[in-house]
């Protein structure tokens, strides 16, 4: 997009805020409801157009800085109309402009904010961060507006806000669930599952007839559908985290074991003969050359575990639990309608989720910075 | 003097196989004496409340014979499934073809909108630099929800809007199935290599000439990769999806109601339907990956 274009669509939002002041707000209001009655958002409207005049007359960044600026204004103007009872609910065509000038706005900037071309690193590492954290931004703004411009029922849908308001005052229950469900039935099992996958992988590379049986075998049960024993596994190891882990343990197996398998045959010949030539015994090369030569596939197979742990250890509470864990507060909270606990216990397994996935390629980063696709 | 050899065990075919066959035997041998040690004090107990007399061998039989076993013998297993497939007339409620069909059906149009959508991402993504920095991160982040924890909700939202049966089951395996797809994709789209490219400008090819003679053939294989990945997904997400919503059909709605009455054997015979169904899926691909590979000239 050029400076032409991003500067039409500046002047396009600022338009959109203008139109706005004749449009009615709530469906069943008066004209008198309309933005032009209100003295202070009135008085935000105009400072809200020179922003944006602003925002088209400047190129770079400060374009985009005051841009910001001016649909984060606008946004917080909505969110202030929505605590007015009567819009909340049954908002109309003049509210839902702001809100397209809000998206217009945002999207202009984003654009724009892309399309800039750097010269330092820390300045392009932030754009880098700051794009994709707009656009999430972006995407709770209209997902809270929406739900509580056009009333959609809380059973339905809840809005962001509500669902975070449901977590900070449920944070021990939360605590609790996050206990049981993720440091009790996923590490463990992500731990003896990934860890018996690579003992197993390094004896089938060691014993080449093993590895030949093992390998095909692994690759057909990596493809199944593994999350079918956790009924046989909470028969075998009760309701407790005992047979959380040992599902998460199975799901986590045979990834790690085809992943260590192909990693451990990743050693080059040539490498191999030199180890030979220093007269190394196997477990010195393993130590030495094998498991360094191994751990990018390694960290694959648990960059895809992190995520199978999760799902198998939530799948496995939906077969018996003791009355905890974020598997059956979902199915339980969703059970009675209760939607607003229900997100915020998805909120905190994405967040577990993310949070380990992310200290799983952190160490990644740090054990395998040596590999051409760190380096680059 | 060297060991003589019979020529039947250098043949390539029993080298290959070998070692699977040893390795398949070893794991039912270890499955036959796992069913007998779980299931010894079940049978000792039932035998003790009968207060009849029982000898070894008897207990033995008890352990392969046992109804509710914990760990059913494979031929058990083998037996039950037999029966439930063929038993049956595959539209009753007790044959697993009946509940096959309900997942399958579930899994391929969830595979189908996962597809679609997935590529569909991916296409937007390689031409589109803001939405590649906007979007991939999240999409990435996306598959870190535990998508299960959403199953109960996308059925109950979707009840509520009056959509029932197939379509929620089908939305939860597309949102798991759209990810390798989008990934695998946006890897293809973008290998051809910066000659290939500079060729096609030096042609100028619009974008849209670019994608259908450069870009997407090269990205062909990517793409089978990514669906032979997907396909087994969208099953997963499909038996998964039953799972929270008090499916009555299906393989998930087996596992469950197996899971309440103990009914172990009904478990592993659904469990053995799941995997005939994914490595048929798989299967089902590879065959057109192969013949569309054939049809664009790929040497095999």
């Amino acid at each position: 997009m050029n400076r032409r274009q991003i500067r039409l669509g500046f002047i396009m939002s600022a338009v959109c805020v203008l139109i706005t002041l004749m449009l009615p707000l709530p469906l069943a209001g008066t004209p008198v409801a309309a933005l032009m009655a209100r003295p202070l958002t009135f008085l935000l409207t105009g400072v809200i157009v020179l922003l944006f005049g602003f925002a088209a007359g400047f190129r770079g960044l400060s374009a985009i800085v005051i841009g910001f600026i001016g649909a984060g204004i606008m946004a917080e103007m909505t969110l202030m109309l929505l605590r007015d009872p009567l819009i909340a609910g049954d908002a109309a065509s003049g509210f839902w402009m702001v809100v397209i000038g809000v998206w217009l706005a945002s999207w202009i900037c984003v654009v724009a904010l892309a399309g800039l071309k750097p010269r330092s690193s820390a300045f392009r590492k932030a754009i880098d961060l700051a794009i994709p954290l707009l656009f999430g931004a972006a995407v709770f703004y209209l997902w809270e507006v929406v739900v509580r411009g056009a009333g959609v029922p809380p059973a339905l849908l809840p809005s962001p806000s509500a669902a975070a308001a449901k977590f900070m005052a449920s944070l021990p229950m939360l605590g609790a669930d996050f206990v049981q469900t993720f440091i009790r039935g996923v590490l463990i099992g992500y731990a003896i599952g990934c860890s018996a996958g690579l003992l197993v992988a390094i004896l089938a590379h060691r014993f080449e007839f093993l590895g030949r049986g093992l390998l095909p075998l692994g690759n057909f049960f990596s493809a199944l559908p593994l999350v079918g024993v956790a009924p046989i596994m909470v028969m075998w190891f009760g309701f407790d985290w005992p047979s959380k882990a040992a599902v998460v343990a199975l799901v986590t197996f045979f990834p790690m074991l085809v992943n260590a398998l192909a990693g451990l045959q990743a050693a080059g010949d040539i490498e191999r003969d030199l180890m030979r030539s220093y007269g190394a015994s196997y477990a010195q090369t393993l130590i030495k050359l094998y498991l360094p030569a191994a751990l990018p596939f390694i960290f694959n197979a648990l960059k895809i575990n992190a995520t199978l742990a999760l799902i198998g250890a939530i799948v496995a509470e939906f077969f018996g639990t003791p009355t905890q864990g974020i598997g059956f507060r979902i199915s339980t909270e969703a059970g009675r309608m209760a939607l607003d606990m229900v997100w915020a216990e998805i909120a905190l397994a994405a967040i577990a989720g993310m949070v380990f996935y992310g200290l799983v390629a952190l160490a990644e980063r740090a054990m395998t910075f040596w590999h051409p696709s760190m380096r680059a | 003097m060297p060991v003589a050899r019979t020529a039947w065990c250098t043949h390539p075919l029993v080298k290959r196989s070998a070692p699977v066959v040893t390795i398949v035997t070893v794991l039912i041998v270890v499955w036959y004496i796992g069913a007998v040690l779980m299931n010894l004090s079940l049978v000792r107990g039932g035998f003790e409340r009968e207060e009849a007399p029982y000898t070894m061998m008897e207990l033995l039989e008890g352990t392969m014979s046992a109804e509710r076993p914990l760990l059913p013998a494979p031929h058990q297993v083998v037996g039950a499934f037999i029966e439930s497939v063929f038993g049956y007339p595959p539209t009753a409620p007790r044959s697993l073809v009946y509940h096959a069909m309900v997942t399958l059906s579930a899994t391929l149009l969830g595979f189908g909108l996962g597809a679609l959508l997935g590529i569909v991402l991916a296409l937007a993504i390689v031409h589109s630099r803001v939405l590649e920095r906007s979007l991939m991160p999240w999409i990435i982040c996306s598959q870190m929800v535990p998508i299960l924890a959403l199953a109960p909700i996308f059925i109950v939202v979707l009840g509520a809007i009056g959509l029932q049966g197939l379509l929620p089951k089908s939305i939860i395996s597309a949102y798991l199935s759209f990810f390798p797809i989008t990934i695998g994709m946006v890897k293809g789209f973008t290998s051809p290599d910066p000659m290939q490219m500079d060729l096609m400008r030096t042609w100028s090819a619009t974008s849209r000439q670019v994608l259908s003679k450069l870009r997407w053939p090269s990205a062909v294989p990517y793409l089978f990769a990514s669906l032979k990945v997907a396909i087994t997904i969208s099953l997963i997400g499909a038996i998964v999806a039953e799972l929270p919503t008090g499916a009555e059909a299906g393989i998930g709605a087996r596992l469950l109601a197996g899971s309440y009455y103990g009914q172990t054997i009904q478990i592993w015979s659904a469990l053995v339907a799941a995997a005939v169904l994914a490595s048929g899926l798989i299967a089902i691909v590879s065959y057109v990956e192969r013949k569309v590979g054939r049809r664009m000239g790929a040497r095999t």
